[in-house]
Order: structure tokens, then sequence, then C-alpha cells
């Protein structure tokens, strides 16, 4: 108990609402919050990682996940779920998340119109776990200076007049959503303003009530007296009497029950929200705001003389000293004319003192004594980390490796030709790295692809074999033009000595060689080849770095394994390219008679 | 709205429909027809399936929402003696009832024009029983007696055996407690069946999203024969998206004695209907004097209120309250021009009977999102269509209105109405949400 969020309080919210989310980013930046209050958005139907929103004039990137599950497991301390799905899936959204041990704290659900047996259903879940619900059918609530939900408060102008930029004294409980932003206005003019406020929503079932919250506040210091709104229907301001007159909530009560017009007009009119409909003489506005006042609560003689009545009994806790004077915070000013970036870069950074690479000066990885290599600088700006020296010498073992692998493969022969039609050395290099694709070099990622998904449905090097047959595709990374078992490819041996030794585990890589055993038992050839290998390899690797299946998949899907060998062999390219301009090489044209001509006179149609 | 009303009708089709999966080791023989007039009866008695209406000794009532039909003696079933009803005498009675204005006990009154019309079941008051069940606070509750019939209200405390079913009870629990609470004045041999059928009957009310079910009385026939001999059921509509089949083609009729919706009335529901937002009319005195155009579903509530108390405080009275509407959840610039065209038509229909100004109300609380000047570009539009007969009228209009934009909407409106020859006040969140409504009462 106590305060129902803080400053630190972040949430997931269910549904990328762009104002809404927006408007509590807006109100972070406005009370200078240390973390933005979403720290990550379920959006079931998109496709990318992350959305990009505005944190004051500049624009941060929060991440998006498929299920409320995924977003929960990588932000572990978000313990609010703002649940923005559609009265038709807001239950199930909400079970799930109550299912998610140890997560939720509190639970806001802005549906209105769920099932009366399902939200009944849920409301006790939740109260069975111990996480608060805050609605359905509620636009939310807010901890002014700390944590505000959604739309709660409106616009940035009308949450600084309703001074709901910073705790003020007052606990209020509405039922009414569009109320609620009129009572924190009433309290801010004639009082100073709430500590923390909750409209619990309008629909008949809710799962926090009246009295959950006021308990809640008593218990809360910053709180010094409560304000309710309630409303015609229901018996739960009865519970709130109760709890005054056994001394369970001992600050000071102003309360209000709408809906006097009710009696006026005997059935049929429904006044207010689904809620709202007396069906015992108790339950009449005018019985339980009578039933308060007789309970010492202090209550208005009508809504319109509310404000004095707040006023009063402010003016009174201020004089006995129980409230003191609140010192206004400096606040931020969200700049009116924001502009969304079309590019985004979070790799390295050239606009402070020194460019860096993922945060990291380039003086401090450039020099030898910096103990920085290739492999470590690629780790920062292709994967935004710093390996361990093992496996950022792997890479650069990856890239050694296939350097070059003589003149007379596709890319280095276009390297050459290009160099002697007299061309630069870019034109040299393009065309060769042109030439990589699914026939030369682009065999690492499928055999990583290939193998990962084999290993992961547990297919045993038989059944893989089959697989693959259905398919219709060669395995990737096995087979070799000329190396076999007894004649092996010394590349592919130093790879699986430098893994043997230095590598945490090989896991792929010792299925990859299971299924080479069934392979050469077939053909000598059938070896795991040097793409096979390092495809295989660099999982390896990313498994021992604990990335996750995601992350790995998400890497070959990008073409980051291919990217290893064009990097490398590009190094050829230059070479070959350079070799030819030393030699001085003229005009390459290709012999007549290694062309097999055969020309057919066109048909005509 | 969220529990709605249906027609015993209904209700009985329901149990029909779905019986054979709920009611297992029990029969029942839907035989019911609804109709609306003596013609419909002879009509449908010719059809194939019903020659029971010629054939069997008849039941007629009106089917109509309202309870206590039997003390408000709308219930047919005999002539000279219990049984004797036949189809002539059930259809000429069905047209005298409906030729006129009925009153009931309660003060409610109107014209019936829905009647349900089955066969007479004969049996003993041993054979009667009570059963309902419905949501007591947040759990549901099921009402069993041993005496069934008009009389199980009186008494009810001895009567009624309850059983508090919390919402996540297991089924083997909830059999349970059924068991241990079932009325002790069942005959022996008729326990079993009895607590079997209990059971099953608050799964059936359970598993159709009812909100309420009653069947007074339930009538244990022989060979497990069941009768519902009356039936009042309340579903909770908001369950409709998920129970569209189950359901079937279900009518919320409006209660008796509330006239049907006005052309008017109905136009915005229907508008309602097809928008995201929300637009809700209800016209309380055709000819009142103080009209509100309020947005949100809370404020609506506080400026009826307020109306209603400074109406009384200054020798008018809650009459003068025209209607009870409202409109949030951010309509378009059309549907707020069509909520308020079809509000400034109504209030221009009369004049007010004392000769007073007529009070136009156009408020709303701090709106969290909804654009303000966008929604009154709407009400300023059909304010401009109606300013001749506005001034006809002598009208007076208050503003009150915070919000998104409110600063551009409240300049909006002031000048729109300046430049009609309307009479104006504006006030913005700095005034207390209702005081226009003193403002505009105390003058």
């Amino acid at each position: 108990m106590g305060a129902l969020f803080t400053k630190d309080t972040q949430a997931i919210f269910w549904n990328n609402n762009k104002s809404a989310i927006q408007r509590m980013l807006d109100y972070d930046f406005t009370i200078q919050r240390e973390k933005p209050s979403v720290a990550a958005i379920v959006a079931p139907t998109s496709g990318g990682n992350f959305d990009k929103y505005f944190y004051g004039p500049e624009e941060i990137m929060i991440p998006t996940y498929k299920t409320t599950k995924d977003a929960a497991k990588e932000h572990p301390s978000a313990d609010v779920l703002l649940n923005f799905a559609s009265f038709r899936t807001a239950y199930d959204v909400t079970m799930e998340a109550i299912g998610i041990k140890g997560q939720f704290k509190t639970i806001m659900v802005t549906a209105e119109g769920i099932p009366e047996r399902m939200a009944r259903g849920m409301n006790q879940a939740a109260r069975d776990a111990g996480i608060v619900v805050i609605g359905p059918a509620t636009v939310g609530g807010i901890a002014p200076g700390a944590f505000k939900i959604a739309n709660v408060g409106g616009t940035i102008e009308n949450i600084v007049n309703s001074k709901l930029h910073r705790a003020g004294s007052c606990g209020l409980v509405t039922r009414s959503g569009g109320l609620f932003n009129e009572l924190s206005n009433i309290i801010s003019i004639n009082a100073d303003g709430i500590a923390e406020g909750v409209a619990i929503g309008g629909d008949r079932f809710v799962g926090s009530v009246f009295i959950d919250n006021l308990l809640r506040m008593e218990s809360n210091p910053q709180v010094k007296y409560m304000v309710l709104l309630g409303e015609v229907g229901g018996t739960e301001e009865y519970r709130v009497i109760e709890a005054v007159k056994s001394g369970k909530i001992k600050k000071p009560i102003i309360a209000w029950c709408i809906g006097t017009i009710a009696k006026h007009f005997a059935t049929g009119v429904q006044f207010g929200h689904a809620g709202a409909s007396a069906n015992a003489d108790a339950e009449t506005a005018g019985a339980k705001n009578k039933a308060m006042a007789e309970a010492g609560i202090y209550v208005p003689e009508s809504f319109n003389s509310l404000p004095e009545k707040i006023e009063e009994v402010y003016n009174k806790l201020k004089k006995d000293g129980v409230i003191e004077e609140i010192a206004e915070p400096v606040l931020k000013e969200v700049p009116s004319n924001r502009r969304s970036k079309n590019f985004i870069c979070t790799i390295s950074d050239d606009r402070g003192e020194e460019a860096n690479y993922c945060g990291v000066p380039i003086s401090k990885v450039a020099t030898p004594d910096t103990g920085y290599s290739i492999g470590d600088v690629m780790a920062l700006l292709w994967f935004k980390k710093k390996y361990p020296k093992w496996a950022s010498q792997f890479i650069e073992t990856v890239v050694k490796t296939v350097a070059d692998h003589g003149p007379a493969v596709s890319g280095a022969h276009n390297a050459k030709v290009t160099a002697r039609a007299g061309k630069n050395i870019t034109d040299c290099v393009i065309s060769g790295i042109l030439t990589i694709g699914p026939r030369f070099g682009g065999a690492i990622d499928g055999a990583a692809k290939y193998f990962k998904y084999a290993k992961e449905k547990n297919l045993s090097p038989q059944e893989f074999l089959g697989y693959m047959k259905k398919e219709g595709i060669p395995i990737p990374g096995i087979g070799h033009r000329i190396k076999s078992v007894r004649n092996p490819d010394l590349r592919v041996s130093g790879l699986k000595k430098y893994a043997a030794e230095f590598f945490p585990k090989t896991e792929l890589l010792d299925y990859a060689l299971e299924v080479e055993k069934l392979t050469t038992s077939k053909k000598d050839n059938l070896i795991l080849n040097v793409d096979g290998c390092i495809g295989c390899l660099m999982v390896d690797m990313w498994h021992s770095l604990d990335y996750n299946e995601d992350e790995i998949d998400r890497f070959i899907e990008a073409g980051a394994l291919n990217a290893f060998f064009i990097l490398g062999r590009t190094i050829g390219f230059i070479g070959h390219a350079l070799d030819e301009k030393r030699l001085a090489m003229p005009m390459y044209r290709h012999p007549w008679d290694d062309i097999l001509y055969q020309i057919d006179e066109a048909e005509e149609l | 709205m969220a529990q709605r009303a249906i027609r015993e009708y209904d209700g009985k089709a329901l149990f029909s429909k779905h019986w054979e999966d709920y009611f297992s080791g029990f029969h029942y023989s839907f035989k019911s027809v609804l109709v609306k007039s003596k013609d419909e009866l002879n009509a449908k008695a010719k059809e194939h399936g019903f020659e029971w209406l010629r054939n069997e000794p008849l039941v007629a009532k009106p089917d109509m929402l309202f309870g206590k039909r039997g003390k408000n003696n709308l219930v047919l079933f005999k002539k000279d003696k219990p049984g004797d009803v036949d189809l002539a005498t059930a259809a000429d009675w069905i047209g005298q009832k409906g030729s006129h204005t009925t009153t009931l006990l309660s003060g409610q009154h109107g014209v019936l024009t829905h009647f349900i019309v089955e066969p007479f079941t004969p049996h003993s008051q041993e054979q009667e029983y009570y059963i309902s069940a419905t949501t007591v606070g947040e759990d549901d509750v099921l009402y069993m007696s041993v005496e069934g019939g008009m009389e199980v209200e009186e008494g009810w405390e001895e009567k009624v055996n309850e059983v508090t079913i919390p919402i996540n009870m297991s089924d083997i629990d909830i059999n349970h407690a059924i068991r241990s609470n079932i009325p002790s004045g069942i005959p022996a041999d008729k326990k079993e069946e009895f607590i079997s059928f209990a059971e099953q009957f608050f799964r059936f009310y359970r598993d159709m999203n009812f909100a309420y079910l009653e069947i007074n009385p339930i009538v244990f026939l022989d060979n497990n024969e069941l009768a519902i001999l009356d039936l009042v059921a309340r579903l909770d509509d908001t369950a409709g998206f998920m129970m569209s089949e189950k359901w079937g083609d279900i009518e919320y009729p409006t209660a008796f004695g509330m006239e049907d919706q006005s052309p008017e009335e109905r136009a915005i529901s229907e508008a309602d209907a097809k928008s995201g937002a929300s637009l809700k009319l209800t016209i309380l005195n055709p000819t009142g004097r103080i009209w509100t155009m309020v947005a949100g579903g809370g404020a609506s509530v506080v400026y009826a209120d307020t109306i209603a108390d400074f109406a009384e405080a200054n020798g008018g009275s809650v009459g003068d309250l025209a209607n009870y509407g409202e409109y949030s959840g951010g309509p378009t610039t059309g549907e707020t021009k069509f909520y308020a065209e079809t509000v400034l038509d109504l209030m221009t229909r009369h004049k007010d009977s004392k000769g007073r100004d007529k009070i136009l109300i156009i408020g709303g609380a701090i709106a969290n999102f909804t654009d303000v000047a966008k929604t009154f570009t709407g009400i300023i539009q059909a304010i401009e269509v109606y300013a001749e007969k506005m001034k006809e009228h002598n009208t007076k209009i208050y503003v009150r209105r915070g919000g998104p934009n409110f600063e551009k909407g409240l300049k909006d409106i002031k000048e729109a109405a300046d430049r009609l020859g309307l009479y104006i006040e504006v006030y913005g969140p700095e005034t207390h949400v209702t005081d226009i409504v003193r403002m505009a009462l105390e003058k």
C-alpha cells in the first residue's frame, strides 16, 4: 500500500495508441522524469521492433513486441499494464497479463462494455493475484509529478493549469473519467491540487472500487484528505461509510453522489453510466449523500457548491498545519513544433568533440595500445557490443580465412576484367562484390539458417537430410569441388581447431559434423565446407554470448553472416585490382574459340 | 445499457433451442406463440405445427416485460373454470385487451400490443416450484423455493433458499453448494430431480450470459416433463458480440408504459450505433424550457442534477428540463452538427407555456482528448441553420467547456452568436462546470 505510482514507475502499453503514448511522454518530459513512463508497447499486428516517439524536442525509440509475455520478459521492472485493447479482446489481454507471475502490480483497462461475466472473472483473478485493476471503462489515473496514465488530464496546458504536474494534498476518486479532469481543476482552483487520483470506471463491474482506492490513499502520507465523486446506483459508497465509522479511514473525505435527477423519473431513463441505476432506495444519490453526511463525511448541498466545500476543508487543514505550502517545481516546456526524423542512427555519432563507435571514441580503439582489434571494431559497429577476446579474434580469423581464394573465382575474375577495362578500384570492387550471392560465398547465411533450424527442431541428421531433400534444396555449407575426407580443407581444420580451443561451446558445429558423417558416407567430397563451418560457428559464438534465438535469427535474416564474406573477400578483390594495375594489363577480350556459338534464325511470329 | 429485458417468449425460445445441451434427463415441449393481434393468432392456428392452438385449452397473457400479470388480472386461463379457454375465446380476449389503454396496479399505463399464448397445463400446487438466478454484488445468487406461483414474494425470507456462487467457483463446488442448500420442503422422491434441474438451470443462466433469469412457477410434471409457466429474463447485452449465434435475433423492447422512442431519439441512437463516438438523446418533456447539449456522460448527469435543483429553487420545476443526453468520444463535425440540429429542431417546436425565454445549455467538463473547437464547429453550423427560429423563442445560450483547443471553440461560438444576433454567454475552465445553470436560472 502507500502510493500507487512513483516517479520510477514504468508501464507496458498494450496497443500502439500513438496520441495517448505521446501524451504520457510529454508529461514525463515536462515533469523531468529520468526514464520514460512507457517502457514497451505491445502491438500484435505491427511488423517493426520499435516505434519512434518524441521525448521533449528529441525522438526516442520505444521497443514494440507482439505479445505481453515477450514485453514483460524484456522489461521485468515495468509493473503497470495499460490495456488499451477493445472490449472484444480486453479480457484475454488482462488474463494473460495476470498469468505472468510477479510482473504486474497494476492493470488499467480502458475498454467499455466488456461482458459482465468476463469483467467479474477478470477482476476476481486480479484480486486473487494481488493486482490492482483500474477500470474497465476508465480514462485511468494519475500520480501528479510521478506517473500519468494515457489521456488523463488532457492537454499539457490543462495539466499545468489543473496543477497535475506536481503532487498536491488531495486523493481523488471518481467513477466518471470526464469529471475526473473537472474535479482536478476544481481542486486546483480551490485547494492545492491532487496527490493521487483514480477514475475507477463506468461499467457495472470494475476492478478496484471506491473503498480500495480510499484505503490506499489513507495509507499514503502524501494524501491529506480525499474527494470522492460517487454516482446513483450501487452500494459502494456504503462501504466507505463503514470504513469511516469504524475508524479505518481517519482522513477527511469530501463526497458527493451525482444523479440526484433520477428520483424525478420513474424508470426507463438511464442517467449516466451502465453502473448508474438505482435498484433500491438506498442506491439513490439522495440517500447516499444523506448517509455520507450522517457518517461525518463532508457533503455539500449540491454539486454546484462542491467547490466551496473543498475550499472550506482545505483551508481548515491548512490552518491546522496538516497541509503545508507546496513549492512549485520548475517545468520543462515541450516544444510546440517538432519534426519527426527521417533517419535513425544507433551505432556511431560524429556530433561531439570526437566521433565515436557506439559510444567509444575512435582514438580509444584505433592504435594498437588500446587493445582493440579490427574484430572489436566490427563487434561495436555491427552488433553494438563489446565482445570478449575469443569472439573478436574469431571474427578476425573468419575475415582472414575468406580474404582470397585465387583469381579464378567469379568475384576475383570480375575485378580483374574490370581493372583491365581501365576502371578505378571502386568499380573493380563493386563488380567483384556483385557476384557474391547464393552461388558464390553466399552459403554462410543458408548454412547457419538450415543447420540452426534442424537443431532447434531436434531433427536427427537422417531426418535433416530427408527434410532438405523434400524441400528440394542442396544443403548449404556441405560439399566441395576438390576437397574430401581424405584431403581435408585446411581452412576448415583451422577454424575447428580455434573453436575447440576457445569457444565455451560448439553445439551447432558438433551437430553439423554429425551431418557430415552421414553425407560423406554417401560421397567422399560431401564435407562440411568453409561456408558451413563459419555459419555454424557464428551461431555457436552468439549462443555463447547469450543472444537469444530471435536475435540470432534476425542476424541471419539481415544477412550479417554473408557480410563477413563480403568484408573479407573485398581485401582479395582490391588485391587483384591492384595487381592488374601494377601489371598494366591491356583490355581483356574473351577468345572466340572459347565460346560455343549456336545461332538459329529468329522465328517470325 | 448493459442488462436488458427480453420477452418471455424469447426467453422460452432460448430454453428450447439449447434444451438438449443443458437439461439432460428432462423434457420440455416448447409450445408457445407470440402474437400482436387476434387475426395474427387465428392465422397462426392454421399453420402446420400449431394444431395445438385449435385442439388444446389455452392460456393467454401480455408479453411486455412487466410482471405481476396475475395480480393485474391479465392472465386468461378460464372462462368459467380453469382450462376451458379455446382459440376463439383467446382471440377475442386479445382483440379486446389490445383495443384500449390498460393501467397496471403500479400506475404504468399503455396499450397492450404483444401476447403470448400457450397450452393450459393442468397440474397441482405441489408440482410448482420457484427458481431464479441473478448477480448480487460481485457474486451470482441462485434462489430456490418449494413454493412457486404468485405468492412466493410474500414471506420471501422464509420461503426461499439462497445460494451465493462466486464468479470463480468450480462446477463441483457449485453443485455441492446447491445440493446443501436445497429447500427442505421438497418431497424426498422429488429431491434428486430438483437438484439436477437446479444445477443445470444455473449453468444455463451462466453460459447464456443472462443477468437475471426467473421461472415462477416451474412445474415438475410426470415422466420428467417440465413446464415453464412464467418466465422473466434479462440479458447482459455487452456479451452480444460473442453470443449472436446462441441468442439468435433477440429483441429488446422498451418498458411497458414508456412511449416508444420518438423519431428524433431513434435517429440519434442510429447515428450512435454507426459512430465510434457516443451520441445519446432522451426527450423528457418536449415542451420543456431548458434544453441541453452536454459533452460527456458524467457531465450530462451533473447538468441534469443542477438544472433540477435550480429550476425548483427559482419557481420552476423539473418539468422545465426538456431533454437528457450527451455526446462524447470525439464525434466528427458532421455528427455534432446532426446532433445539435436535432436538439435545436425539437427546442423550437413549442413555445414555453408560461411565455418564458428558452434556455440552451451547451455544457461540458474539461475534455481529455476531444477537440473542442472541432465539435463546436458542428454546433455552430446547426445554430446558423436554426438562428431565426431560436430568436422566435427568445433563446438564451449559455456555454461552458474546457479541453483541447477550447479557447478557439469558445471564441468561434461567441462570434457566431453575435453575428447571428443571438444572446450568448461563454465560459471556460475558470468557471465551475455547472455554474452556468445558476447564471441562467437565477435571472
